[in-house]
């Protein structure tokens, strides 16, 4: 264990926020004061650090139970406003995969496809209070007999809606490039033939896994704004790794950590949870998630003092190389240069564009420090880190 | 001088007459032709940059509406949503004019209607869909 001069317990932060005298303030604003004070300084004075990301999730959805009928019925099949949802659980609970898409939907028979409905536009329908048609299938048994129905579901009816995003809030990730000689849609937007144009998709120095990189202070059980509400995180996400190569600084140099966030449809709000049709490519689901990071110590300071400049991330070629599983990067750029709209490749200036809402993140990381500056919001302790999770480090 | 963008929308019966023309030859105005969708015997649309003498302008929009033509500025005919917009950027990646830029620092995605020329192409590049062209559903 390093020995530290700050040290803080997560009890001592929250009875500060029952006290209303704790000192939160967001990531960007985190930048300067550790730069002016010093880490150790900054740590006394300060005791949350807000984060904050906003962009498109593919592996998101929500968990149904949609209520027993007269008579009963165990769902064997399941469409939602013509979008199938997985039905291989108990009779009603059905789960609603935000990537979805209706058996109908041309896909990229007529290239490039457009993807105008899908599972994430039927949870921002249930969010906006719009009634859902469900209609669903079962083969019957004794004691659920029922084999078809087609009724409406409207949010605050259904017994339970959990949104449960197997994966999100990527720690870092790639910049894309197109090198082929033709315009190709991908999650990562339109990329222009020949190198014209570079999007990449974090919020950078605001994004919750960039603020805590070893994940000291995230884990199962850490209470964070999902949606529009408190939500948890609920265990790593998939694909989560911490063995990746890193800066000094901590911060991974491709993609690495991810969350698995579970919390309450019925408390979200459709501001932060908004359907996505990304041309070509399919449907998805822009989710807004904010970590608060508790400043235990010194090294917390420090790592969530982290700005763009420190941060770096891959060029990856979505033309070729990623299709074909080629792992290689093209290059490494910092978020700054990312942000500031130009980077350099080959010789040649690439114009960049982003992918995901830094005003809209940094906008979540106000909100949560206000929620935990009006005593709102308490820190959740997680009852293990990721890290203790994938490495089996005792509890 | 003013200068402006202006969706022209020719009927079946106006689509082959030398209207643009006499907007040059009488009243003295230069275009830059945007956009034309223009189909034999059926109804065509024209985006035009108009620039000359404000009178004449009016002039010319005024012989325009008396030959059928219905017009209106562009703007009317893009717009992009702004409680919906959540400031993503995918738009501004295919804009081919720079109307829809990055602000920076603030990330911010602003829309300049006045740079705009009516190609559509962020219409269905934006994922949340907050965009709406009018031009080629009302040609
Ligand atoms: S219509 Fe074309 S020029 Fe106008 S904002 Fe959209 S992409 Fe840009
Ligand atoms: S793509 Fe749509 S939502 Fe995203 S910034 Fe552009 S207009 Fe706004």
């Amino acid at each position: 264990m390093a020995s530290f001069k700050v040290r803080k317990t997560y009890q001592e932060i929250n009875e500060k926020i029952k006290k209303g005298n704790v000192v939160v303030v967001n990531a960007e604003e985190m930048i300067d004061i550790v730069e002016e004070k010093g880490a150790v300084k900054a740590a006394q004075e300060i005791d949350v650090v807000t984060t904050g990301t906003f962009g498109a999730m593919c592996s998101s959805g929500a968990l149904l139970n949609v209520g027993h009928t007269t008579p009963k019925m165990k769902i064997s099949r399941a469409k939602l406003n013509g979008v199938p949802a997985y039905c291989g659980l108990a009779a009603v609970d059905i789960y609603i995969g935000a990537s979805e898409l209706p058996d109908e939907d041309p896909r990229n028979t007529v290239y490039p496809g457009e993807f105008r409905y899908g599972g994430a536009h039927v949870i921002q329908d249930l969010l906006l209070g719009k009634p859902v048609v469900m209609e669903a299938w079962a083969y019957g048994t004794d004691c659920y007999p029922r084999k078809y129905i087609k009724k409406d579901l409207v949010l605050h009816e259904l017994r339970n809606a959990i949104l449960l995003n197997p994966r999100n809030a990527y720690q870092n990730y790639n910049c894309a490039v197109n090198s082929t000689s033709r315009t190709i849609y991908t999650y990562m937007g339109t990329l222009k033939p020949h190198f014209g144009n570079a999007t990449y998709s974090t919020a950078g120095q605001i994004s919750p896994l960039m603020n805590d990189p070893y994940f000291r202070t995230i884990g199962v059980g850490t209470r964070i704004f999902l949606g529009g509400t408190q939500g948890y995180v609920a265990f790593y996400g998939t694909q989560h790794t911490s063995d990746v190569p890193r800066m000094p600084n901590g911060i991974p140099t491709e993609g690495a950590g991810t969350l698995c966030v579970i919390g309450d449809l019925k408390q979200m709000d459709a501001r932060w949870v908004v359907a996505a049709s990304i041309q070509g490519y399919g449907v998805s689901m822009y989710v807004g998630i904010g970590v608060p990071i508790p400043i235990l110590n010194e090294e917390m300071a420090r790592f969530t003092a982290v700005k763009d400049a420190d941060i770096v991330t891959q060029i990856i070629d979505y033309g070729s190389d990623y299709p074909q599983a080629i792992n290689r990067s093209l290059g490494t750029v910092t978020y700054r240069d990312l942000k500031n709209g130009m980077i350099r490749l080959n010789g040649k200036e690439v114009p960049v564009t982003p992918m995901a809402s830094y005003p809209r993140a940094l906008e979540i990381s106000n909100i949560l420090k206000e929620e935990i500056r009006k005593g709102r919001f308490y820190l959740g302790e997680p009852q293990a880190t990721l890290t203790q999770l994938t490495t089996g480090e005792r509890v | 001088m003013i200068k402006k963008r202006m969706v022209l929308r020719f009927s079946k019966k106006t689509w082959n007459q030398p209207i643009v023309y006499r907007l040059v030859k009488e009243f003295d105005l230069a275009f830059n032709i945007l956009k034309a969708s223009v189909f034999p015997k059926e109804a065509s649309l024209m985006v035009l940059e108009i620039s000359g003498e404000e009178a004449e302008f009016d002039r010319g929009m005024a012989y325009l509406e008396s030959h059928g033509v219905i017009y209106e500025p562009l703007e009317a005919n893009i717009k992009k949503d702004e409680d919906r917009c959540v400031h993503c950027g995918a738009c501004a990646s295919v804009c081919p004019t720079g109307a829809l830029a990055i602000q920076r620092p603030e990330m911010y995605v602003t829309f300049d209607t006045g740079k705009c020329s009516g190609c559509e192409l962020c219409v269905k590049a934006c994922p949340p869909r907050v965009i709406t062209a009018t031009l080629s559903s009302r040609v």
